[in-house]
């Protein structure tokens, strides 16, 4: 049998993807390191500047330096989206195993407050949250963790009822195996492939909330950089200096493009029926 | 009620088991019940093999499932040497669980995908805390080729074997933790023919070697006729008659055993026989017929049958139908 790291390097579009994340991400850890300036120090004299030796990807309005920006910007995007995904994950998770398991009133219970969520309008709900909590970093990762979890809720519970009653897990309670050990060694690892599918694509998701959520003001604050925050003052400046707002919506373009196609592609490697071909 | 008369101790004693399913007919409609199994009466003597066969729907599987509790038995005992598992808090339940195992009937759905061999064989004896790591692997090992596979298969995942292979290593989990008593749940219907007389040699053999008491739940009367030393039938959830397999295959008393007895195959074209078709489907477990549920369909009818449930009797030694007609076996 291939091993998981034969079949990895095999399928090229997980290789292209996992390298271009790579290099973001290292981009974001390195950012002190790559940065060339200060993401928020100002050159008067350079302002709205196109790409130039000193500038790789010209400045904005105040003269700060576009590449730092992005790069920096990275660090927060990528946080925000692996953190709140994070959570969404943990307790969807929980939520769906306990749901599709138990069912009756638990059942009820949980996928009624996962409907009130599911009813609102993501970036609303997440508009709504931030402004109870207030804006910062800290709740904008709260706000779309919390908005995400009815998505991964259902899923996973989805998974649980499709699972729960297929033989297997019958054996498991024949042997005597705990509802513990049976949630979380039967069910859930064969739950966990559109759970990695769907938290690739929630990842891009949270990135592209939390790019709206700043984009309004209401995320991270300036002067931090963030990708959806530098849209959203480009706007004015988008005819003057175009750079402005293709540079930091490519670098958005090419993250999200990524954590998709890579969240496919692992699908494909992870699932064993997959294995043997 | 349906014992033979015997001096042994019973290993497995099943009293009164009914399983009723809630149901509800249309949105506002008044709460049924399916009664699956209803009133099965059940012994089971150490060592031997004693199989329940009939119809799809007729409640054998639901009877095999509430014996270990898989389903939860709605009324009834379960005595299991001495103690009434019926009743057994779900801890302790777990623990003597490892006394009775249970072999299923699709050893593609029985599996778990995402585990190796290896995994799934560890997994019994770790959740009983039973030997050392190593210990545990060299268990694994010797079971493995107990059951005829080799042990350098046990890393591979189960999508890697065939359907006779994987019924041997749901086979082997089940007997990892030496039970006595050995549930078996249509355990070849879904192999070919020529794998399912593997696979029945193999818990015959396995039989012979650990002492194992096997129930044996299947519609396929020539594989019980193979494997039994005692066969219950039953109807609409209940049994109808249990015999030894002789009596019950040469000298079949209840009209429905007859029925399904004459609906075997004769390997010989020229052979004469005598079918008794039934008319008719099984009826709803929902809304069984009054009296004897068999009457309906039953080619012996009498008035009586449409009133009066049929009485227990003794047709020979150890031989009871529910029936009443006079039969003398």
């Amino acid at each position: 049998m291939n091993t998981f790291r034969q079949r990895f390097v095999q399928n090229k579009t997980a290789v292209v993807c996992l390298i271009v994340l790579a290099v973001i991400c290292l981009a974001a850890i390195l950012a002190p390191v790559i940065a060339p300036y200060d993401p928020t120090q100002m050159f008067q004299e350079h302002r709205l500047e196109g790409s130039s030796g000193q500038f790789l990807l010209g400045t904005d309005q105040f003269g700060r330096d576009l590449f730092s920006r992005i790069i920096y910007g990275a660090q927060v995007s990528l946080l925000v989206g692996v953190s709140s995904v994070a959570i969404s994950v943990a307790f969807g998770s929980l939520f769906g195993l306990l749901a599709g398991y138990f069912g009756r009133w638990i059942d009820s219970l949980i996928m009624r407050v996962m409907d009130v969520l599911f009813a609102f309008p993501e970036i609303l709900l997440a508009l709504a949250i931030v402004a109870a909590l207030g804006p910062g970093m800290v709740n904008t990762i709260l706000a779309i963790g919390i908005v995400n979890i009815p998505i991964f809720t259902r899923i996973v519970r989805g998974a649980v009822l499709s699972i729960k009653n297929l033989e297997y897990v019958e054996s498991a309670r024949v042997i005597g195996a705990s509802t513990k050990r049976i949630l979380f060694l039967e069910i859930f690892p064969n739950a966990s492939a559109p759970l990695l599918v769907q938290a690739s694509l929630a990842i891009s998701g949270a990135i592209l909330t939390e790019s709206g959520l700043s984009f309004l003001g209401l995320g991270i604050q300036p002067p931090d950089p963030s990708w959806g925050g530098m849209i959203s003052e480009a706007r004015r400046y988008m005819e003057l200096a175009p750079g402005m707002i293709v540079w930091p919506c490519a670098a958005m373009t090419v993250t999200i493009l990524a954590f998709n196609l890579f969240g496919d592609a692992l699908r494909d490697l992870l699932d064993p029926r997959h294995r043997s071909k | 009620m349906m014992q033979p008369q015997t001096e042994k101790t019973p290993l497995l004693e099943v009293k009164a088991l009914k399983k009723y399913y809630p149901v509800k007919r249309g949105l506002w409609g008044r709460a049924g019940v399916v009664r699956a199994v209803d009133g099965v009466d059940l012994t089971v003597y150490p060592g031997e093999t004693v199989s329940i066969v009939g119809e799809s729907g007729c409640g054998k599987s639901t009877t095999g499932r509430c014996i270990l509790r898989l389903i939860e038995p709605t009324e009834g005992q379960i005595w299991f040497e001495g103690t009434d598992i019926s009743r057994l808090s779900q801890d302790r339940l777990r623990q003597m669980r490892r006394h009775m195992q249970f072999v299923f009937q699709d050893p593609f759905a029985s599996l778990n995908p995402r585990k190796t061999i290896r995994q799934i064989l560890s997994d019994p004896l770790i959740v009983h805390g039973i030997g050392s790591a190593r210990e545990r692997k060299q268990r694994v090992e010797e079971m493995m080729e107990v059951v005829g596979l080799s042990k350098s298969h046990l890393d591979r995942y189960p999508h890697e074997f065939s359907g006779g292979q994987r019924q041997r290593i749901g086979i082997a989990r089940a007997l990892i933790l030496r039970p006595k008593l050995i549930i078996a749940d249509e355990p070849v219907s879904a192999l070919d023919v020529s794998i399912q007389a593997q696979i029945l040699n193999l818990m015959q053999d396995l039989q012979r070697e650990f002492q194992l008491t096997y129930l044996f739940i299947s519609h396929d009367l020539s594989v019980v006729r193979h494997i039994s030393d005692r066969v219950a039938v039953m109807y609409l959830g209940k049994v109808v008659e249990i015999a030894d397999k002789k009596s019950l295959y040469e000298k079949p008393a209840h009209p429905y055993t007859r029925a399904l007895l004459s609906a075997v195959p004769i390997p010989d074209p020229d052979a004469v026989r005598e079918r008794i078709i039934l008319e008719g489907d099984l009826p709803s477990p929902a809304n069984p017929p009054t009296g004897c549920t068999f009457h309906p369909r039953c080619p012996s009818c009498m008035e009586v049958c449409k009133t009066t449930p049929p009485p227990v009797k003794e047709v020979g030694e150890g031989h009871l139908i529910a029936c009443h007609l006079d039969v003398t076996g």
